[in-house]
This record gives C-alpha cells, structure tokens and sequence, in this order.
C-alpha cells in the first residue's frame, strides 16, 4: 500500500535524532487518486510536486527530515480513509495531501481531526470542506467549486454573456453547481433563461445542446463535471456552438481535459482556475522543471500541493514540531504568503486559502503555438470576491 | 459425502477454533482497521455463497442489501444517535426488508433473468442512494460516530471495535453454517441439483429460494451496516455494482459452495487491495490475471481444491 523508504531510515532518523536536538521528522502522506479518472490533474504529479516542495524549502538544511509516502485512494472513501487512519495510526503520518474526490476528501478530513493531523487539500472541489464539516485542522488550498462557479459566472456576466442557459447533471452536486453559479451571473445583473436536467452519466447531449443553441443565451453553462463534460464539449464543437457566437463555459474542468480534448474540440470553451503554467517567467521556470520530472505541464491541483507543502513546512519550522497538527493549522492562518505560483495568500480561520482565481478562455488552434499553450487569460478574480464567506462557527482562529 | 449427522464434523471444528483464535490474535500482528475490513467483506462473501453456492442462485445485485444497510446503520447512528448494535440491527432489518421486496419478485425468473432482475434492483438501489436528500449524495453519509456499545463501552478504542465486530461477524458465519446443515439446507442443495424433482418430491421450492434470498440479503446487510460503523462512512462505492462483482469474485476465487472458501477469497482479494495500492492501475489488472488464472486452473476455488485434495468437504 505504502511506498515508503526503507525502516531503516526512520530507525536511523530516530537515533540522529536523540543526538542533535535540532533535528525534525516531518513525514507527509500524499492520498491521491492514480489510477482513475483523477489520476492525470493529481496523481504522481502531486508526488512530484510535494518533492519539488521540500526541496525548494531547503528542509535538509534546516535539519528537518522530510519523507513522503504515498497511496492511490482509487476514489473509494472505505479506502481512503482506511489509509488515512493507517497513516496516522501506524505509519507516524503528520499531514496528509491533495486529497481529491469530495467524499474521500470528508473522510479524511475528519480523521485528521481526531488524530490531530493536517489535511492539506489541493485535488477536492466541496465548498462543505470549509462550510457545514469544517475541521480546525483541514486547509483547503487551491479552488472550490463556488470559487469556480463566481468567477466563470461573475467574470462572464460582467463582460457581456448576460444570457445564461444551463446544463445541468442531474444529481447533488450538479444542482448545487447551477444554484450557486445562477446567483452569481444573477447578482452581476445576468439572467438565466433556461436550465436542462441531463441524466448523469449521459453519452448524448445532442437534443440538449439544441435546445441551448435554440434558447438565446448568450452563455452555455455546463453544470457537470469529468466525462459529462468532455462529452458535452465534443458535440458542442461538432454543432459549431462556440463558432456560432454562443459561448461554452465549463464549471469544473481542467488544464489536463482540455490538453487530452485539444484546442481544436475545445476552443472558445471558458474556465476558471487558479493556477495555468504560462502566467508569469516564476511559473513558466517552476513549470519547466516540473514538466522535466513529469513529462507533462502542473495542473492546478499540482501547483496547489507545491504551494501548501511549502507553507506547511514554513510553519511547521515556526512551530518547532509537526506533531500537534491543530497548532501548526493555526500557524498557517496567521502567515502571510507569498507564493511563487499563486501570488499573495492567507489562511482563513476556516481552513480556506485566499487567493486570485483566474478566467481564461481556450485557444483556436491557430492561436496555439504548442501543445501546452491553451489558455488566454481573460480577467483576474479577487480572492475576497471568489470564494464563499466565512461561516462564523468555522472561524477556529477565535 | 455429506454427513447427516446434526453435529459438526470434527474437522469443521477445528478449523473454526483454529480460525476463532487466529481472529483473536490478528490486531496484534496486523492493523485492527485492516483486519475488520476483511472481516465484513468475510460476512459479505459468506452470506452470498448461502445464495450462490447452496441455493445456486446468481445474484448480481448483493451491493443493494450490502450498500443499502451501510447507509440506514450510518444514518441511524450519526441522525438517531442509536447504540452501534443497535445501529447495525437496523440496518441489518433494513436489508431483510429490501431482499424481501427484490427476493419475491426475482425468484420467479431463472438464470440469467434472474441476474438481470437482481441488478436491475441493485441499480434502483443505487439511483436512489445517489438521489434521496438524507443519502448525502455522492458525498455520502460522513462522520458517522462510533457510540457506545449498549451504551457502556465506548468504541473509539480500535480493539473495543475490533472484538464487536469479531463477535458479530463469527456469530453470523456460524450461523449461516448452521442453515447451511439444517434440513432446509439440505432441501436447497436439492433444489440446486434438481428443481423440477424437489419439486415433484413435493417442497415448495419458490418458498424455500425466498427464504434463502432473504437470509442471504440480511447478513449481506449486516455486513454493510457493519462496514458503515468500522469506517464512520456510507457511500456510493458500497451501493456501485462494481461491489456486486467483487462479491461474486471473492466467492468464486475462494470456492463457491464451500463453508471456509468466500472467507479466504475475500481475505485475499481485500489483501490485494490494500497492499498493492502503490501499484495504482495494476491492481485490477493484477485482480483480473489471478482470476482468470484461478478459473483455468482451478475451477473449484483455492478452498475447493483443497478439498478435493483431502477427500473432505470444506
């Protein structure tokens, strides 16, 4: 289950460690899927990411001791959590990472709280990881479906996509994805003109897409995510909506499904993130270096664990041990980060990380000089304005 | 061949001793989590093999009983507060109502039909955990609480769990034994072997795979109910048909129609599970090659051919 180095180290760490009192063992957990649908956006990259971490921290000069391990979740929340109380329980785990998957993100979190670890989550999109099952020592890094929802929604209202027209997957998740961006595109003066349920999982969006494209919108908004989505965007592109004047704006989608579509199928397509590899020289160099290691470019969720592990060890350094996980999330909330990746970030006493979302819309192929080069941003999303407000009994800094 | 005799078979005993304390000592040597996971997945696989091996019925749909009570234990635990037996018994309840509903209907088709009748159920089963508002969606039922057993001992402690759940799954298995070599047992094997003759001997065979039905779908219930109060979750991946085939693989790879086979094919298979993890995608892979060579070489099950080799019913 666990790929770990040898006993052998953790025994040598232990005597080393009655020497020279300085000396620190953090060991990090990263719980991702890798072999599943998420296996691409999160994965070995985040490995690689949560790697690049420590070692941009300089931890082995600081005499800390680092380890990473790392487990495949396969989605499953028996078998996430399984692993997760194994980590903690057995394996001497201080926090664990990425996490994606909203249900095994849940488990874990609360484990971690009974075990009084730190969940750093990059990978999973639920808003009620900071709102109704907030844990003091959960941090929630990188994006949530409501940021997403805000800034596709607000951002695309405010440039003139004031029609809204709806694709909804049918199931939890999907509803609470169009409400939350229906209040949106509504507060920025938008109105939504119509709204189709779509089984989930569906094939054929084809009559669905129709009725859209008969509608009047201005915008598409596919409330769905994974397949569904690719799906949906395929037969978009084969009926010519983006061509036609409409746009297709996605509501959970990623850098890695739009490089496996292609500009080609996805162009003219809208997304938010928080992170795209070609923003600045910092991430172009980061990315570089990552992509060497990888063989693929970050996505968000894999900058997200850079970052997160980057500021975790900041804090576990300010600490002084990684043991009390309870603290060192308080220490987190009390940082002022400036991230190489995310620009300016700050802990909420809920969990939640506050940063810039951005909106970027796809490339037509002829605009693409490579097959990385996808994006073209369009506006910044300020943090304070991207992510939900703080409920007042998940404010554990008070 | 069989023994007629009410009693156990000597041999049968032992092993149970020898399994009873092997079970005892096992949280000492290998993670209690670890070891109850297999222990509901033991339940599970034996209460499927009642159906499969002894009443020789397919059913592709036990996720709906397994997943169905994991989510009404988990719901009666975190919403009503109930005790964890407690809890576990409604869920069990639960699963004997839902086998009961399906079991009356599916009964009256065979084969094939049969399956397609028991998955079509299991996918209702599914749709509605996925849509009911107290299922939590594809979230899942979370943080279930592990309560007080009788109100008095607080299972937080992993052992405490441990020994609970060691109880409840050893006293199920024993007793699915029993009606294994009960005379009913003895009139399913009939069945099995040849129905219009159990029929024309005079028993009343759809009552007889009825009640076979819902026994199995209780205590395949009474091990998710279980698994909901091990892992404080309910979720979708109990209620996925894929948990349904992983049954069905368990009992098989162990050796369908023998007492001690599901417990070792599910040992095996939730072993793989959780100790290739690191291998990612290889482990369905890695599952798939050990069946297919499990089929081709031996037909009967690990614990099957190991009867056949020492001439005993295992």
């Amino acid at each position: 289950m666990i790929r770990t180095l040898a006993l052998g180290t953790a025994l040598g760490a232990l005597t080393a460690g009655a020497a020279m009192a300085q000396d620190m063992d953090v060991k990090l957990g990263v719980l991702n899927d890798r072999s599943g649908v998420y296996a691409d956006l999160s994965g070995e990259g985040s490995v690689v990411a949560a790697r690049m971490a420590i070692e941009d921290f300089g931890a082995a000069d600081k005499g800390m001791n680092v380890e990473i391990i790392s487990a495949d979740h396969q989605n499953k929340p028996d078998v996430g959590s399984n692993i997760a109380r194994q980590w903690y329980d057995e394996e001497g785990v201080n926090a664990i990472l990425d996490v994606p998957t909203s249900s095994v993100a849940l488990a874990v979190a609360d484990i971690t709280a009974q075990k009084n670890g730190v969940m750093i989550n990059s990978g999973a999109g639920s808003t009620e990881l900071t709102q109704g099952q907030c844990r003091p020592t959960t941090i929630h890094w990188t994006y949530d479906t409501a940021a997403l929802a805000n800034g596709t929604g607000g951002a695309m209202t405010k440039a003139g996509g004031e029609k809204w027209f709806f694709l909804t997957a049918d199931y939890a998740f999907g509803h609470s994805l169009e409400e939350n961006t229906t209040t949106v595109v509504q507060e920025n003066g938008g109105e939504v003109v119509g709204q189709v349920d779509v089984p989930f999982p569906a094939m054929d969006f084809s009559s669905f897409l129709l009725q859209a494209q008969g509608s009047g919108a201005d915008v598409i908004g596919l409330a769905n995510a994974g397949g569904d989505t690719v799906n949906a965007i395929k037969q978009a592109s084969e009926f010519g909506i983006t061509q036609a004047g409409q746009k297709l704006a996605a509501l959970l989608f990623f850098v890695t499904d739009v490089h496996a579509l292609g500009a080609e199928t996805a162009q003219g397509l809208s997304l938010t993130e928080a992170f795209y590899w070609d923003f600045d020289d910092t991430t172009r160099e980061w990315s570089a270096r990552f992509e060497e290691i990888h063989g693929a470019k970050p996505t968000m969720v894999q900058a997200g664990v850079y970052s997160g592990t980057m500021a975790y060890l900041q804090a576990v350094e300010a600490v002084g041990s990684a043991e009390d996980g309870e603290a060192i999330a308080a220490q987190m909330k009390t940082m002022e980060i400036d991230d190489p990746l995310f620009g300016a970030v700050t802990v909420r006493g809920d969990g939640r990380a506050i940063h810039d979302m951005h909106l970027f819309e796809v490339k037509s192929p002829d605009q693409s000089t490579g097959e990385w080069d996808l994006y073209t941003h369009i506006s910044t999303i300020g943090g304070e304005e991207a992510f939900l407000p703080m409920l007042d009994e998940c404010d554990f800094t008070k | 061949m069989m023994q007629q005799t009410t009693g156990m078979p000597r041999l049968h005993k032992v092993i149970f001793l020898v399994l009873l304390a092997f079970l005892i000592a096992l949280p000492f040597f290998v993670y209690p989590v670890f070891a109850m996971k297999v222990m509901c997945f033991a339940l599970f696989a034996a209460a499927f093999n009642l159906l499969l091996g002894f009443g020789g019925l397919l059913s592709f749909g036990h996720a709906a009983y397994f997943g169905g009570a994991s989510y009404v234990a988990a719901h009666a635990a975190k919403v009503w507060g109930l005790t964890p037996e407690l809890s576990v018994l409604a869920g069990t309840a639960a699963a004997a109502v839902l086998g009961l509903l399906i079991g009356s209907l599916a009964i009256r088709r065979q084969g094939i039909y049969f399956a397609m009748v028991t998955l079509a159920f299991a996918q209702m089963v599914y749709f509605l955990a996925l849509q009911l508002p107290f299922t939590g969606g594809e979230d899942g039922i979370q943080s279930v609480p592990r309560g007080d057993l009788f109100g008095l001992i607080s299972l937080q402690n992993n052992m405490a769990l441990y020994f609970f759940v060691l109880a409840v799954t050893f006293g199920g298995i024993l007793f699915l034994y029993r009606v294994v070599h009960s005379p009913f047992g003895q009139v399913l094997k009939a069945i099995r072997e040849n129905e219009p003759r159990a029929i024309s001997l005079g028993y009343d065979v759809n009552r007889y795979k009825l009640t076979v039905f819902v026994l199995s779908a209780t205590f395949a219930g009474m091990a998710g109910a279980m698994k909901s109060q091990v892992f404080q979750l309910a979720s979708l991946t109990d209620v996925h048909w894929g948990m349904s085939g992983e049954v069905v693989l368990m009992t098989l790879l162990g050796g369908m129609g023998t007492v001690f086979g599901p417990l070792a094919g599910a040992a095996i298979i939730v072993t793989m599970q959780n100790y290739l993890a690191t291998f990612g995608a290889w482990v369905t892979i890695i599952q798939g090659v050990i069946f297919v060579i499990g089929v081709l070489l031996f037909r009967e099950g690990i614990v099957g051919v190991i009867s056949r080799w020492i001439r005993r019913p295992l």
